[in-house]
């Protein structure tokens, strides 16, 4: 399979690349992994005319910690946030989820920037960036944006990304106290996109109550999702058997799953629960209870 | 539009013109006639059209070959040294890791990054590290008594003795 004919751009700065989205407009796609694009292209479900190579772009490849805040460079491959001591310390999480994405290779070139423009519910990042409160940072012709995780999301394959902007930075605030995170996602074979995936990341005050939490589903709805009254259930109080439970129903209702080649709806809806229940006690687990 | 390209392919310095749509697997096995390196599946999932790209194990069919300019590839035909099989290439074929053979290039240039990253691997760390390319012969146990064959020749060990497993 071979892709429509494109010219390819590979600019050295990121003003550079900046100035050839706003030349072309909608008609121009930015390579990162090109994991997700590529095999569009060739598809020939994608038809840019320019493709906009940022690998060659410095300074946007990144895992370092400044003023409690976790800052990912958009380029980090996902083979470099599965072995980061960083991430391992403060966000078990990650090694969760890289090691569900694909396959080696595919991590060798997948970047977590491109994991999240691509704006696929499919993709296992969004959900976990949804669990930790992440900000997505984006860079455009008047200088950077900061967009909340919440707000980043709009349909298939729709962010709030403008066509002149690039994703250059994901930020993560880094919990205190008691935390503890998990991701866990169904599949049918390695390398499989989710049958339902969830992601959690909760805090415990020294009284034991739930003073933070943030879970995120994956691929059970047109776009990432966020469990919000499983979240309410949960928030404030001790984490017992019975308010797990209600959390595990509420996400179970409150996705949209669609019945397809993984699962019908029903199954997915129950799949849900499932794992959300593991999530919450494995992340409890870590959190040192 | 072409774009000219320079690619360092086993140790050679190649110049091309390709189109930007050019896949990094045509230039390797039509322009530079390097047939080792084979077409699975297209579609990302087979690890057939594994090389390595600056040492890191990539799939071929979904990289431009304008990716490349600049770097350095490595293809099966670029793992013997001096008339020597490399280990992993010895270890395939005393394990008879192979039988078609497809998967073969694909299998022994992934396994090179992993022992590289990993010298002395465990079976489950084995199978994970070679879960991006598929077999459709072997059954996979004897590629994994392979890769361990490989990893203790190349840490200077006496492998563990080479009778097929038939399972
Ligand atoms: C066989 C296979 C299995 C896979 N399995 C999984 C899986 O299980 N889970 C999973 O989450 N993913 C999976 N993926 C997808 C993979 O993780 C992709 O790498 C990822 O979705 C996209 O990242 P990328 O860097 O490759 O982006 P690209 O393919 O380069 O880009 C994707 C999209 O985002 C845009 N984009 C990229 N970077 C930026 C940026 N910095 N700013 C603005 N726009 C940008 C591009 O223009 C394009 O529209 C799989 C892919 C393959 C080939
Ligand atoms: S041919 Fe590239 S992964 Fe199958
Ligand atoms: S030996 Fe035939 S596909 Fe592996």
């Amino acid at each position: 399979m071979i892709a429509q004919s494109f010219n390819y751009e590979a600019p050295n700065t990121l003003s550079e690349a900046i100035s050839l989205l706003q030349k072309y407009g909608d008609e121009a796609k930015i390579l990162s992994g090109g994991h997700s694009l590529i095999p569009m292209m060739k598809l020939r479900f994608a038809t840019p005319e320019c493709l906009i190579d940022i690998n060659g772009i410095p300074g946007l490849s990144h895992i370092r910690e400044e003023g409690g805040v976790l800052k990912i460079g958009a380029l980090t491959r996902e083979a470099e946030v599965e072995h980061s001591d960083l991430l391992k310390k403060h966000f078990p999480i990650f090694a969760d989820v890289t090691k569900l994405i694909a396959d080696p290779q595919v991590r060798n070139r997948g970047t977590l920037g491109g994991n999240l423009a691509h704006g696929d519910a499919a993709n296992d990042h969004p959900a976990v960036m949804l669990a930790l409160n992440a900000t997505v940072i984006a860079t455009g012709p008047d200088g950077e944006r900061a967009i909340p995780i919440d707000e980043f999301f709009f349909g298939f394959y729709m962010t709030a990304l403008q066509p002149d902007e690039i994703l250059t930075e994901i930020q993560i605030p880094i919990p205190g106290g008691r935390t503890g995170s998990a991701y866990h996602k169904l599949e049918r074979k390695v390398g499989d996109y989710a049958t339902a995936g969830v992601a959690v990341q909760l805090t415990l005050d020294d009284s034991g109550n739930c003073s933070a939490i943030g879970i995120g589903l994956t691929n059970v709805n047109p776009t990432p999702l966020r469990a919000v009254r499983s979240e309410a259930a949960l928030l404030g109080k001790p984490i017992t058997d019975a308010s797990i439970a209600e959390a595990a129903q509420y996400a179970a209702e409150d996705c949209s799953p669609s019945s397809d080649l993984r699962g019908s709806e029903e199954y997915k809806r129950a799949m849900v629960a499932v794992l959300v229940k593991r999530m919450i006690h494995k992340a409890m687990e870590r959190a040192g209870r | 539009m072409l774009k000219q390209i320079t690619v360092t392919v086993n140790g050679t310095q190649h110049t091309a013109e390709v189109e930007p749509r050019l896949l990094l697997v045509h230039l390797i096995r039509e322009v530079l006639n390097l047939t080792g390196t084979h077409i699975g599946c297209d579609t990302s999932s087979c690890g057939a059209c594994t090389i390595l790209l600056d040492g890191k194990s990539v799939k071929s069919c979904t990289l431009l070959a304008v990716q490349a300019n600049g770097k350095s590839v490595t293809t099966i035909e670029g793992m013997i040294q001096d008339g020597q099989l490399h280990p992993l290439q010895e270890g395939f074929k005393e394990n008879h890791a192979l039988h078609c053979g497809f998967c073969t290039p694909g299998m022994i240039l992934r396994a090179t990054e992993l022992l590289a990253n990993n010298p002395n691997p465990t079976e489950e760390e084995i199978r994970w590290g070679i879960s991006g390319n598929l077999c459709r012969c072997t059954g996979y146990n004897n590629i994994v008594k392979a890769i361990q064959y490989a990893g203790a020749k190349m840490r200077g060990e006496e492998p563990a003795s080479t009778e097929p497993q038939f399972v």
